[in-house]
């Protein structure tokens, strides 16, 4: 890198609110790979809550507050597929009846990356030492782990392979579970509007998980994780950030 | 709790159910997945088929037109069915013309959508149902819980306690060639006797007037064909144009529902019996069921008529997989029937399923007309708001959190606030709340953090 690029960190309201461990993840990360991180301090929420509620108006107001905050960086990483997906692609059907804000929906979206999206997408160069005798975790135990494909990161994404490559170049082993890609039950509101319904999705997921006989799932979403850490027991749930940060230190 | 919520919560704790339907879906799954496999290319033939889906809805009035001439041309009766009550009076109708004692039913999902089963019942008129799985439910006095597979939610053991009542001798689960034996004799009498054949159809081709119908067991070529007054009662998204776009519709059909290459019975109806064809029945009806599909057309939900009703977004669907089918309290279950429900039957009567969902996408991933489920439950779900059909807390607890999150520094002190309130209930970064108050439900829910992101920024510790 020639000259230091800046990127603004969306942090997402859930990594802010419960857990900041992973914003503060996500930035050690990115200075060690020689980036400049700058945090928008009036960011809030992207507004995937309301939008998938049907609250359209709410989520407007809060998409052009974001796009106004996010506009004037040269890149936007944020650590969570879903909210990435909302700012990337559903900004533009929410504002499309209103051309200059569309346009400036469009031109967020153009720069706006998940985390392991970025680092693919710059190409740079990971490695780390995820084997036996490095830090901390499940890492330092050598065991394979396995990744939680999040929904709207994978299916509308398009991003199954990024995540991956950055994990192995840190040095994890990844053991497949059985349907990487079955919604973990999160949902958003759905996990409080029918409760039942989804816990027993996540049990299901743990299952599969746990059947990989890895102790650590790792997903990319802050939605999924704390839907799993609800129910899991005798498996640790990390997320990407975490995991690639322990092992790059 | 909603009806779904409850129903689901008793299909959950169902231990039999779920690994019925566990097995089930997932059986079809990879059957389904190694079908589409075997095609050169299977993506673009979606592409295509969307397009071809796409394209005949746009002229929908015309093909149907052109559909119904070249029936009426082949020998055919064609009627229109405005709404569900029309359609099974004009079934009902037919029948007591022809005094009919006894109709011999194939599957049909648009004879359940008009509930003619109970119409004819109250008539007099016995309809029995001759696919093996629909018999079963008819027999258990319940609704399908699968687009095709309607006994999906049974075990063996089931059917044989069913089988044991209705042949009046013990039958053995674990003999299922001998329960099969035993269901084919008693329903070959059924055909015998019938004085009208009842199907649904597949796919209606406008060129030539004809039906098609496929089905695994051969019953719905008895039911056409046995009985001398067929009525078939059709949906009327159903129809395509040509013969070309019959053959790439049959082709998809069967991969994404079964996973066969092609059903083992795929029956042509062209009409009745004639001087130069002599088989066949006497008389061929057609009802056309529009039942709110017109009102479709021209909408955001357009796109929901596309379907070919193959049951694929069923099996991936997570929440239908946990749920079950009878939880959507509509013949038309899973990611599609939580779509078409509420349009079809209306969103008030239906106000939980547009909820049903995570919006994973997985529903999309396998539709053989890509149809974009998720979507219109996200525009069903906006309805929703917009009609004022929320329960009045939550209506106002969105409203309030999308107002605070809207400014930062409101945000900053009601964050600040609940941080104070919710530490006598924090244990390891979870809030422990009595059961009885935990929305979760036995899920852990999480605590905020000491510290958001935001302050630990401010305070350099970042
Ligand atoms: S929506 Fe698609 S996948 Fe679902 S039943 Fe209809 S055609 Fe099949």
């Amino acid at each position: 890198m020639s000259e230091t690029k800046t990127v603004a960190l969306f942090t997402t309201c859930m990594v802010d609110q419960i857990m900041p461990e992973v914003g503060v993840a996500t930035v050690h990360l990115l200075r060690r790979l020689g980036y400049e991180v700058a945090f928008p301090e009036a960011q809030t929420c992207c507004g995937q809550p309301f939008y998938n509620s049907g609250f359209q108006k709410e989520t407007a107001n809060l998409a052009r507050r974001t796009i106004e905050i996010l506009e004037p960086y040269e890149a936007v990483v944020l650590p969570g597929g879903s909210c990435t997906t909302m700012i990337r692609l559903e900004y533009a059907h929410l504002l499309a009846d209103e051309p200059d804000w569309l346009r400036r929906a469009n031109e967020l979206a153009a720069k706006t990356f998940e985390l392991s999206q970025f680092l693919a997408r710059e190409g740079v160069e990971l490695s780390g030492d995820a084997t036996p005798s490095a830090s901390s975790g499940q890492a330092a135990t050598g065991q394979p782990i396995t990744y939680h494909d999040s929904c709207h990161m994978c299916r509308m994404l398009g991003l199954k392979e990024e995540p991956r490559e950055a994990l192995t170049a840190v040095g994890y082993t990844i053991t497949e579970m059985a349907e990487s890609d079955r919604c973990c039950g999160f949902g958003g509101l759905f996990s409080i509007r029918m409760p039942e319904v989804s816990n027993a999705m996540t049990a299901d997921k743990l299952r599969q998980a746990e059947a990989t006989g890895a102790h650590t799932i790792v997903t990319a979403d802050p939605g999924c994780l704390m839907q799993m850490r609800g129910l899991a027991e005798g498996v640790e749930v990390k997320h990407l950030a975490v995991a690639l940060e322990e092992v790059t230190r | 709790m909603t009806k779904f919520r409850e129903a689901a919560f008793v299909a959950i704790e169902d231990v039999r159910l779920q690994s019925s339907l566990e097995g089930a879906t997932g059986r079809f799954r990879s059957a389904r997945e190694t079908a589409l496999a075997e095609l050169p290319d299977s993506d673009e033939m979606r592409d295509h088929f969307k397009r071809l889906r796409a394209a005949t809805l746009a002229q929908l009035a015309l093909h149907l037109e052109t559909f119904a001439a070249n029936a009426v041309k082949a020998g055919a009766q064609v009627h229109w069915a405005g709404n569900a009550q029309e359609a099974s009076q004009i079934v009902l109708e037919i029948a007591q013309a022809h005094g009919v004692e006894l109709a011999a039913k194939s599957k049909s999902m648009a004879t359940e959508e008009i509930h003619l089963n109970e119409v004819l019942a109250e008539a007099g008129i016995t309809p029995v149902e001759t696919d093996l799985g629909e018999w079963i439910i008819q027999l258990a006095g319940e609704p399908p819980s699968h687009i095709i597979a309607p006994a999906i939610h049974k075990t063996k053991e089931q059917v044989a306690d069913l089988f044991s009542q209705e042949s009046g001798k013990p039958l053995s689960a674990t003999d299922i060639p001998q329960l099969t034996e035993e269901a084919r004799r008693m329903l070959r009498q059924k055909f015998l006797t019938a004085g009208l054949g009842i199907s649904g159809g597949n796919i209606m081709v406008a060129e030539t007037g004809s039906i098609v119908l496929v089905t695994n067991e051969g019953n719905g070529r008895m039911v056409t064909s046995v009985p001398p007054v067929h009525v078939a009662v059709i949906g009327i998204e159903k129809i395509v144009p040509d013969w070309n776009g019959a053959a790439v519709w049959l082709s998809l059909l069967a991969r994404s529902a079964t996973g066969q290459p092609m059903s083992i019975y795929t029956s042509v109806i062209t009409g009745p019996a004639r001087a130069d064809d002599p088989d066949g029945p006497a008389e061929v009806h057609i009802v056309l069921l529009d039942n709110g599909r017109s009102q479709l057309v021209n909408t955001e939900y357009e796109e929901a008529l596309q379907c070919i009703r193959c049951g694929a977004c069923l099996n991936i669907c997570p929440v239908y997989r946990e749920a079950g089918g009878h939880a959507y309290g509509s013949p038309y279950s899973g990611p599609i029937g939580a779509v078409v429900s509420p349009l079809l039957f209306g969103l008030e009567n239906y106000p939980a399923l547009p909820q049903a969902s995570t919006l994973c996408g997985a529903c999309l991933d396998v539709c053989p007309a890509r149809i974009d489920l998720p979507r219109m439950l996200l525009a069903l779900r906006a309805e929703e708001v917009k009609q004022n059909l929320l329960p009045w807390h939550e209506r106002k607890a969105e409203e309030t959190a999308a107002a605070v999150l809207a400014r930062k520094r409101v945000m900053g002190l009601s964050t600040k606030t609940l941080r104070v309130l919710q530490r006598p209930f924090v244990r390891e970064n979870s809030l422990r709340v009595p059961e009885r108050m935990n929305p979760g439900n036995g899920r852990k829910l999480p605590a905020l953090a000491k510290k958001s992101f935001h302050q630990l920024w401010k305070d350099g510790e970042v």
